[in-house]
């Protein structure tokens, strides 16, 4: 959503300033405007063409999609479109027996990740921000996880906790009858496990984080609370951590959005079966295949969005409101 | 969403997840505008002297076997066939758009209800011409198999393989073994395996469909072949008492299943097979995968699902069958109507087998001399069943399989307990998919 605006300041920037047209030659000619021709044109091309492919693809689906959550469609020919009203929530919210389950795994998803990996990100950060010796390694090595992409993520941790060959289950002896621990399928383990994965990649991201937000703290203000006497804890907890507010809304913010997104991770570790739903894996389940159950699968995605946008539209009234304070 | 248990799946679970992962994007990007992602036909396909073919063969042994087949096809009649292979997977979940949009002008496809759903929706041109000179080659049961609700054939079928319960013969033999007939002599084969420490059944259902395959094979035992068909079609209820019967049954063979099925992979599964560590599993006979010792698939053999009801014996075999569909405006019909009389031929199995020995043939005409021991005997078993029945994916809705029956088989084995409010909450949710269109 946000590239064009950028788009279009760089380009109303890189228009020539009145003044600097004046002085160019074709303003001799008598008519004086501000952009010639070809610069109106590549103007027109370079907003232009990014904000049609951004119109096409963001707002027209996403209207799309709502449309279509309340209608039943299997995607062959506009003709079979069917609206059925509220029906794909009722069924949602009242048959589906994967549907609570999904909701209720993401939010334990945000949960998890705001209470484990966020303040173990935190605490490295400020472990690393002391300088101590091989800072950078550590730092790399921790960061690492992030810069891989979930799905492989998914395929390493997968051979981790395979369990008839997985390195967890060999080790312990755990792969044999009468012993045996499922790690992917017992509906009481797999989510956990995943979470796992999940967190040892998101600890790295929450490290990075508030280490650029460590770095900004003043270091007069440090030196400040030595001189009054403050211990570490007390220095932390007093002066650090309130400076380092913008930095946690940025974090919470992020969290919320893997927590949302959380996909692609737990589709390749066992594609969401028992135990592991998620709202946007019933969304492409629904969706995609020979023939699709596009209305519903669309509902979900509504169900998605609503509460995403519950998350997101206090978040930027509150920000609105700072600047227009500022 | 469905890994179709026929398609011979990919070697490991990981590169298919990926790679339909990998499509569904694509796919979801074009969800609203078909045309977008038909990628399908190219613009050479006007030439009088070519046929164009969307192939879902990508795996190597069948892509090999079928450029085999097109060659002799070439040399024969002078027509060159132009094939576009995509991803198994991706031509699967792709299926919809690509026949909307721009489509081959033969197909790869499979048999059941997934073709007929497409004959239904008008994108497949009906192929009586074509029968009527290769209908002699086919026994009955594949004859109904290639019909469209109207009654009109649709489908070329090429290939089929049996689902069947596996073990290997040496372990048979070290105990004693004998094969069981009936249901009662399966349980007590399970508890004396279990007893000489065997893994009586092996079994992984982390890609979902394997479950359907024990769900059908007790269903149409107990039931018969009829009331499986009207229960896939949606028409029986799944709150029924004899639907009930099947789930109890099964949760008295669930205790000498493996353990920790819901994360082993089908090929995980065969492993214990092919370590001696299981007694039997059941699935499809693509399991010979699995055995690349030619000393242990020498030792593999099977034994159909035992007799559940004295009126239905063993008539019902499940035999998945691949073949080919032909797309709504073929640009040369002619040529489409040659290629397929020739895939319809013997010719054209014995030449496919050739390369791909992992299946048998769907014509009772090919030539079965050059067949393994194993591959015999899944020739005759599927000839001679009374009647045929694809997969649980392939004989009804897919989005009801994939959304509702998919999750509720692994909510059963996880809960054999729970089964009635199971089954009315499938039936519920059955109730719904089949009104919506």
């Amino acid at each position: 959503m946000t590239t064009d605006t950028p788009t279009t300041r760089t380009e109303a920037a890189a228009v020539p300033p009145p003044g600097a047209a004046s002085a160019s030659p074709r303003a001799g000619q008598g008519h004086r405007r501000l952009l010639t021709r070809r610069d109106r044109l590549t103007l027109a091309l370079m907003a232009g063409v990014p904000t049609v492919l951004h119109v096409a693809l963001v707002w027209v689906t996403a209207i799309a999609s709502v449309f279509l959550a309340f209608t039943t469609w299997d995607g062959i020919g506009f003709d079979s479109i069917k609206w059925v009203g509220l029906d794909n929530f009722r069924q949602l919210f009242a048959d589906n027996p994967q549907f609570w389950p999904a909701v209720q795994h993401n939010v334990i998803w945000f949960v998890v990740l705001i209470l484990v990996p966020t303040p173990f990100g935190l605490l490295l950060a400020v472990q690393l921000d002391k300088r101590i010796r091989f800072s950078r390694v550590y730092q790399t090595a921790f960061f690492l996880p992030v810069v891989i992409s979930m799905a492989c993520i998914g395929f390493v941790w997968q051979l981790v906790y395979n369990p008839d060959t997985g390195l967890i289950n060999s080790i312990i002896g755990a792969n044999r009858p009468g012993h045996y621990i499922d790690w992917i399928g017992d509906p009481g383990l797999n989510l956990w496990a995943v979470l796992i994965a999940a967190s040892w990649r998101h600890t790295g991201y929450m490290m990075i984080l508030y280490l650029a937000g460590l770095k900004s703290v003043d270091p007069s203000l440090r030196e400040a609370s030595a001189l009054d006497g403050a211990n570490e804890w007390q220095t932390f907890k007093s002066v650090i951590f309130p400076t380092l507010r913008p930095t946690n809304t940025v974090v919470l913010v992020v969290t919320i959005i893997e927590a949302l997104r959380a996909f692609d991770l737990v589709f390749v570790f066992n594609k969401g079966a028992q135990g592991t739903e998620l709202l946007s894996i019933l969304v492409t389940n629904n969706i995609i295949g020979e023939s699709s159950r596009i209305g519903y699968g669309s509902a979900i995605a509504v169900v998605l969005l609503v509460i995403s946008l519950a998350v997101i539209i206090p978040y930027l009234i509150a920000t609105f409101r700072k600047e227009r304070r500022a | 969403m469905r890994p179709s248990p026929a398609a011979r799946p990919a070697p490991g679970p990981s590169r298919r997840s990926l790679l339909r992962g990998a499509g569904g994007a694509a796919l979801l990007a074009g969800a609203g505008t078909p045309l977008l992602s038909a990628c399908g036909g190219s613009g050479s396909s006007a030439d009088p002297k070519t046929v164009t073919v969307g192939s879902n063969a990508s795996d190597a042994v069948p892509k090999k076997a079928f450029a085999s087949v097109y060659a002799d096809f070439k040399k024969q009649s002078g027509l060159t066939v132009d094939v576009n292979t995509k991803d198994h997977n991706t031509f699967q979940e792709q299926i919809n758009s690509y026949l909307q949009g721009t489509p081959d002008d033969v197909f790869n496809w499979f048999a059941g209800y997934r073709m007929q759903f497409f004959a239904a929706k008008k994108l497949a041109t009906p192929i009586d011409d074509v029968w009527a000179r290769i209908g002699g080659n086919f026994p009955e049961a594949m004859k109904k198999l290639s019909k469209g609700e109207d009654g009109k054939y649709y489908f070329v079928p090429l290939t089929t393989y049996p689902w069947a319960v596996f073990y290997r013969r040496s372990v048979f033999r070290q105990h004693g073994y004998q094969v069981p007939a009936t249901w009662d002599e399966l349980v007590a084969l399970c508890k004396r395996m279990k007893k000489d420490g065997l893994v009586p059944i092996a079994f992984g259902d982390k890609d979902a469909w394997p479950a359907m395959g024990t769900f059908d094979q007790i269903n149409f035992r107990l039931n018969g072949y009829d009331f499986h068909v009207e229960l896939m079609a949606g028409k029986a209820a799944w709150t029924d008492a004899k639907v009930k019967a099947v789930f109890d049954h099964w949760s008295e063979l669930l205790p000498y299943h493996q353990d920790g099925f819901m994360g082993r992979t089908w090929q995980d599964a065969a492993q214990t097979l092919v370590a001696k560590k299981a007694g039997m599993y059941l699935l499809g006979s693509f399991v010979a995968q699995q055995f690349t010792d030619k000393a242990d698939l020498d030792d593999l053999d099977f034994f159909p699902f035992p007799e559940m009801n004295p009126a239905y014996g063993q008539d019902t075999v499940e035999a998945p069958t691949d073949g080919f569909m032909v797309s709504k405006a073929p640009k040369n019909h002619a040529g489409v109507v040659k290629l397929l009389e020739y895939l319809g031929g013997p010719a054209a199995e014995e030449l496919y087998l050739k390369t791909d020995p992992s299946v048998v043939a769907a014509s009772g005409k090919a030539d079965t001399s050059a067949y393994s021991p194993l591959q015999k005997k899944a020739f005759d078993m599927i000839s001679g069943a009374k009647s045929l029945t694809q997969f649980m994916d392939r004989d009804s809705r897919p989005d009801f399989t994939s959304t509702v029956m998919q999750p509720g088989l692994q909510k059963f084995l996880q809960n054999p307990k729970g089964v009635d409010s199971l089954l009315s909450s499938i039936e519920r949710q059955k109730k719904q998919i089949f009104a919506s269109s």
